[in-house]
């Protein structure tokens, strides 16, 4: 388990290695060191001196990924690659293109971000898990067939419908909370209220109707066969045989959206106005600062690397006939 | 008049052409053919592939683009010829200048008046405040009581018109399908809906704005209809670009294993760490940095929003093909450990013949199932990104701009409700259609859901 | 019908229907099950013996329906009663086992839980008492050490071990009444004898009533009392065992019986020049392991085996599953790499050959696949299928190449009518024939038959077989012929090899193996060979 583990840890750096090179080529193909001066000082102040004293300043006057004026392995660290994505591997963000420090800025707007997700993910998938299995009690009947459709039909209206809605009815006309906004002290979870409800009714329609399906799957199994033939009833087959093996899939499903806890929120965050990560990440592309953006990237592959790395873990926990090594 | 031939309207073409080949030689094998009898053996399979063709066919009318000839202003002396820099569709001249009837501001459907006071003078050239009357509708009317009758009245002409024009359409097509086994009567019912509506759409919307105007001034309903060529082409476009790039690495790394596999799966896990929504964004806003350093590309604001439009596919479709991939290459693993395949290798066969003759054939049902599963997620993903800012560019008429430009006006009092509206209506329509039309798809074709009918 | 006192079970008229084919399954079965007897239900794929067993304890799938009979249990009828009461009668009065235990059992539930949540359903038993009677059932069944095994997990178990697990799960609250669905059909032949043993050893101890449904006319022989063949629905034939053998009344039933292998019918032993020749052979497979995926240590697959096949000879490779047999054949297809030894056709050595210098080879040596639905893809036609070989390996003009599918065709008794249709469209035995019909339109020299007929119904199996034999005598075609069932080993094989992990354990002329095995595992596998003896089976035929 141990040996698994550290080799997963292993192959996660070529795999981190590959997403900060192709973020920084992203960005380099289309947008030079030059251009990013030019933005960033304001088309009035542009002259050749400022931009290369901009570019000095900020560490981008050197080549992109090799530099044939340095020596020895100096080569390849003397270049803005290196200096600027490489370090990112011993979590030193640095600073913004606007020179704010990127690590603290992440460290405060976690919590909010973290806030908001948490309850949504965790009451999202309990109510999930409950429609279906109450679903599949009336399977093969007509209204199973109704109810489906009907998951169809929320899985069909955009996200953005339902946070519009949310805040209209919910915060506008029956005024139980506030439209937006947030406060880390005193009555915050007033504000938290509207975003979680939003995020698990947004949800409702394709998590339930995914759980209904895998549920089902496992109804067809022989297993379940032989526990109707000890004389198991029903609901004691559902809870004690088709629960249990179908967590294995809702698991792999589950963990791997861990990371977009931290992520995720982006819509939510900027219409409810809350300073979050998401909220972050909005203003960074929006003001292209591209420090900011690497990080973010760099900071979401771990995650979803990590998120890999628990699902096998939480698959061994499931499935006792998984061994991993 | 100056046919003008934009990116996308080509791509466009050249994908629906594709298509039709690609059907017509899955005509030849006999189990494609019944999947697909399966799918169109229900009503919703009917109705929903029914749908699913108008807003295909809207998007196509409105792909087929054109500058109108100005006319020549009087006095000067030239041969030459000017174009609008408006660029029209053939779907602008079937809504019988829809588009062009602007107003000040907003304005709720069937309204004949403004939204918004504004100060008038009257006769005397006094200064007062109300709500001035709208200037493309009801201009006919005597009095403004007459409203209703008169819509009614309109109405009624209409759907006499929609259900003659159905009668004809539906009639020649029973001519030809009445011996046919499967529910074609559905898709009559729908043809017939969906013509009268648009039948009383065209014939009342120079009187009225069914849909009211959006801050701008601009016709609502006209906007959704504009949001629906955006909506099919996104949907299908980065899907397709998407496909060659999926299905060639998925099949090399199932096929071959061993450094091939590594390498692949090396890349599509390096591309699906990433967030996506974080590389569409970049990738979306570094291609718009791009498009403002050199505005000489374009010579109108269409071709300019049409470049972005074709970037974002091609982001799309390359940020989304490592779950397709991964989906081939574990079915590429499957079908190569088949005995089939073992045998073709006891026979000599080459690769490339084996891979084309027995894995491509036997993967396209993920394909296809992928497909219309991407086409509706793709559709609501636009409207999120166009919310977001990285999306369809502001000049080309897209649901989630209208949502995006509507979103604070829930807030007015009153409500301004119909942007929100029809925007949802329009988009809700055709999700539906296409997520209820890829269950069915994909109950057909999934060998496991077939196989359990099957011994059921 | 008066119930006998010892009549436990019986079942009138039983009609079932598929609810969207509208097809009948069942068209009125009827029978009684007895109490310290085993009845058979016997029948091939598709005969509606597992829909009965299924039907009466009303756990048909959603598709088909009962639509007529009574089941009486103790003066029950089991159609009436609510399912409230039906989930008492389930596991309490009558029990069930399946076919493949692995699939049967709950993955993610201890055996031991699985047992226990039987006594937990129907008895007020719980704690140490619950866990104490789990563990006197194990004892019951064979499980040894039954304290350690009762938190296994069933993956951790063999195939035997799975099944045992599952007819102590089905005792636990002391039925009367045993419904046994295929229990043996997927053990290995040595296993499928101690599970039928411990079978029968309890429906006497316990005085149960036992209906055994099975295909395998040599398991109805050793294990049942009295037998009824099953075909389409309807029950054809019942009989007692002894006088049903001896007499079969059926023409269908007399084919079944005579599908039976006949211990006195040699081939002649072999002489002639080798064909192909396999020196030392291994094929290893690699395990890895530890942070680095550093090789650690290899399956041996195949570890070192030698034999030679004569032009026109029939070498059969008998093994149970996981033997490596299927692996050896691969080998000599070439699809699988040899990490060792040399492999010889014809005085040359094609183990070591490129792609483009095998090709020659490639038409001398063909295969034929156990399952003949994954071996044809789906999407071609037969006439495309048989083609695959033809227009890679041969160069034939296109009249030469008209004929030959015709003949072809004609060959293995389909008809040239069958060249544009599909293989879904063509059942097992005749999926078979193309198979034969493939590999020989190269016109090969060695067939590989990985297991051709397992996957068959045995009145289809011995068509096929036949076939091959023609075949062999009009063409001198030399076969190794891969296979776990020594049953069909006489009367075609000339020469016989045993593997074990791997290994040749044995190899000898036919008659020398079957008649005086020498190792240990040969005699084991023989003995564990359910056969009608000889003396009847050629009474029943010569008559």
């Amino acid at each position: 388990m141990l040996i698994y583990i550290i080799r997963r840890l292993f192959y996660a750096i070529p795999i981190l290695l590959g997403v900060n090179l192709l973020t920084f080529t992203l960005f380099f193909v289309v947008n030079s060191p030059d251009d990013m001066a030019v933005s960033q000082l304001g088309a009035k102040y542009v002259t050749p001196e400022a931009i290369h004293s901009w570019k000095e300043k900020n560490g981008y006057d050197r080549p992109l990924f090799y530099n044939p004026d340095a020596a020895g392995s100096d080569a390849l660290t003397e270049t803005i690659f290196f200096s600027k994505s490489l370090r990112l591997f011993a979590f030193d963000f640095g600073r913004s293109e606007s020179g704010r420090d990127i690590t603290t800025d992440i460290s405060t707007r976690m919590w909010p971000s973290l806030a908001v997700a948490v309850p949504s993910f965790v009451v999202g998938i309990w109510v999930n898990i409950c429609v279906a299995l109450l679903v599949v009690m009336f399977h093969a009947t007509r209204l199973d067939r109704w109810i489906v459709f009907v998951f169809v039909a929320m899985m069909s209206i955009s996200y953005l419908f339902y946070i519009i809605g949310g805040q209209y009815l919910v915060a506008k006309t029956w005024r139980l909370v506030p439209i937006s906004g947030f406060h880390a002290q005193g009555q915050f979870w007033k504000f938290l209220i509207l975003p979680v409800l939003v995020g698990v009714v947004a949800g409702i329609g394709a998590g339930a109707r995914w759980y209904r399906t895998l549920f089902l799957e496992e109804a067809n199994q022989d297993y379940v066969r032989t526990a109707r033939a000890k004389g198991a009833s029903e609901i004691r087959i559902l809870f004690r045989h088709i629960l249990p093996n179908a967590l294995i899939p809702i698991l792999t499903g589950i963990v791997v959206l861990i990371p977009s806890l931290f992520m995720g929120g982006l819509l939510i965050e900027s219409f409810f106005g809350i300073p979050g990560l998401g909220s972050y990440m909005l203003d960074a592309i929006k003001s292209q600062d591209f420090a900011i953006v690497r990080s973010m990237v760099f900071i979401g592959s771990i995650l979803y690397i990590i998120g890999l790395i628990l699902t096998d873990i939480s698959y061994t926990w499931a499935d006792p006939r998984l061994r991993l090594d | 008049m100056k046919p003008l031939l934009l990116w996308s309207d080509l791509l466009i073409y050249v994908l629906v052409l594709m298509l039709c080949l690609f059907f017509l030689r899955l005509r030849s094998d006999p189990q494609t053919r019944e999947h697909w009898r399966r799918v169109f053996s229900t009503r919703l399979g009917m109705v929903t592939f029914t749908l699913i063709l108008v807003y295909v066919g809207i998007a196509l009318l409105d792909s087929l683009h054109f500058r109108r000839a100005l006319e020549p202003v009087a006095g000067t002396q030239s041969s030459e010829r000017f174009y609008d820099n408006q660029v029209t569709s053939a779907l602008d001249v079937m809504l019988g200048g829809m588009g062009e009837r602007f107003e000040r501001t907003y304005s709720s459907p069937f309204a004949l008046i403004s939204f918004a006071k504004e100060n008038m003078k009257d006769e005397n050239g006094a200064l007062y405040r109300d709500f001035p009357q709208l200037e493309h509708a009801g201009r006919h009317l005597s009095a403004p009581a007459e409203r209703w009758t008169d819509v009614l009245k309109k109405s009624i002409t209409a759907l006499i018109w929609g259900l003659l024009i159905s009668a004809v359409l539906v009639g020649m097509q029973w001519a030809f399908l009445r011996r046919s086994s499967l529910p074609w009567y559905a898709s009559w019912l729908t043809q017939t809906t969906v013509i009268c509506l648009a039948v009383w759409l065209v014939l009342i919307s120079p009187y009225y704005h069914v849909l009211g105007t959006d801050r701008g001034g601009a016709d609502v309903a006209y906007q959704s209809i504009k949001g629906v060529r955006t909506a099919v082409l996104l949907g299908t476009l980065a899907t397709l670009i998407m496909l060659p790039i999926a299905v060639t690495l998925g099949v090399m790394a199932g096929y071959f294993k061993g450094r091939v596999d590594d390498v692949v799966q090396y890349l599509y896990t390096t591309m699906s760490s990433i967030p996506g929504i974080l590389l569409i964004a970049a990738s979306v806003l570094l291609f718009q940095v791009y498009i403002d350093l050199h505005p000489d590309f374009f010579s109108t604001g269409m071709e300019k929003a049409d470049a972005r439009f074709i970037a974002l596919c091609f982001i799309l479709g390359v940020t989304s093909w490592s779950s397709l991939c991964r989906l081939i290459r574990g079915e590429t693993l499957k079908i190569s450990q088949l005995e089939f395949v073992q045998a073709a290798h006891a026979f000599g066969v080459s690769h490339s013949r084996i891979v084309t003759r027995h894995i491509l054939p036997n993967v396209v049902h993920i394909i296809l199932i992928t497909f219309v599963l991407d086409f509706s997620s793709l559709v609501l993903a636009e409207a999120v990104l166009s919310y977001i800012g990285v999306g369809i560019d502001p000049a080309m008429g897209s649901w989630g701009n209208m949502i995006n430009s509507a979103r604070s006006e829930l807030s007015r009092e009153p409500v301004v409700w119909w942007t929100l509206s029809g925007a949802f209506f329009f988009m809700f329509v055709l999700v539906l259609a296409a997520n209820l039309f890829a269950d069915l798809v994909r109950d057909a074709f999934d060998p496991r859901t077939g196989s359990r009918v099957a011994t059921a | 019908m008066m119930a006998r006192p010892n009549v436990l079970m019986q079942v009138q008229d039983l009609r079932v229907k598929g609810l969207e084919t509208g097809g009948t399954i069942l068209n009125g079965v009827s029978f009684e099950l007895k109490a310290g007897e085993i009845f058979a239900l016997v029948g091939e794929s598709g005969s509606g013996k597992s829909v009965t067993s299924l039907a009466a304890m009303r756990l048909l799938p959603a598709a088909l329906a009962i639509t007529g009979g009574e089941v009486r249990v103790a003066g029950l009828d089991l159609f009436e009663l609510p399912e409230a009461d039906m989930q008492t009668v389930r596991g309490e009065r009558v029990a069930m086992i399946f076919q493949n235990a692995m699939s049967a059992l709950n993955p993610v539930q201890t055996v031991g839980e699985q047992v226990a949540e039987t006594l937990r359903l129907h008895t007020s038993q719980r704690g140490s008492a619950l866990r104490q009677q789990v563990l006197q059932l194990f004892a019951e069944v064979g499980i040894k050490s039954p304290n350690e095994r009762y938190s296994f997990y069933p993956h951790q178990l063999s195939g035997g071990q799975q099944q045992r697990v599952l007819i102590a799960m089905a005792l636990a609250c002391e039925p009367n009444i045993l419904i046994a669905d295929e229990p043996t059909t997927a053990l290995d032949v040595t296993i499928q004898q101690q599970v039928l043993a411990l079978i029968k050893g309890l429906t006497r101890s316990r005085q149960l009533a036992v209906l055994l449904i099975t295909h395998d006319m040599s398991v109805v022989r050793n294990t049942a009392d009295e037998v009824a063949v099953m075909y389409r629905g309807e029950i054809i034939e019942q009989a007692a065992v002894d006088a049903f053998f001896r007499n079969p009344k059926e023409a269908y039933s007399r084919r079944l019986i005579e599908a039976l292998p006949n211990l006195a019918d040699f081939h002649s032993a072999f002489e002639g020049e080798a064909l192909l020749e396999l020196d030392d052979v291994k094929v290893h497979f690699p395990v890895r392991k530890g942070i680095l995926q550093r090789i650690s240590d290899y399956v041996r697959a195949v570890d070192g085996v030698s034999l030679s096949i004569g032009r026109g000879e029939t070498y059969a490779l008998v093994g149970e599953s996981g033997s490596g047999k299927s692996t050896l054949g691969r080998a000599i297809l070439n699809l699988d790499r040899i990490s060792a030894g040399s492999i010889t056709f014809q005085g040359v050595s094609i183990h070591s050959l490129n792609r483009r210098a095998l090709l020659p080879y490639r038409k001398k040596i063909q295969v034929i696949f156990q399952n003949p639905f994954s071996s044809m893809n789906p999407r071609l036609t037969l006439r495309e299928i048989i083609y695959e070989g033809v227009d890679s390996l041969m160069n034939l003009s296109g009249i030469e190449r008209e004929q030959r599918i015709t003949v072809l065709l004609d060959r293995v008794q389909l008809g040239a009518e069958f060249s544009q249709r599909y293989p879904h469209e063509l059942s097992g035995g005749q999926l078979q024939r193309v198979a034969i019909a493939r590999a020989l339109a190269v016109e090969p020299e060695l067939i590989i038959c990985d297991e051709p007929t397992s996957a068959l119904d045995v009145s289809i199996r011995a068509e096929v077989l036949e076939l091959l034999q023609e075949l062999q005598s009009e063409f001198g075609v030399s076969y190794l012929f891969i296979t776990h069932d020594l049953s069909i080993v006489p009367g075609l094989a000339h020469r016989v090899g045993v593997m074990q992990s791997g290994r040749l354990v044995e190899q000898g002329t036919a008659e020398e193996i079957l008649t005086r095995p020498q190792h240990p595992y040969t005699q084991a596998l023989l003995a564990s060979v359910p056969r009608v003896d000889a003396a009847e089976s050629t009474d029943s035929t010569g008559e």
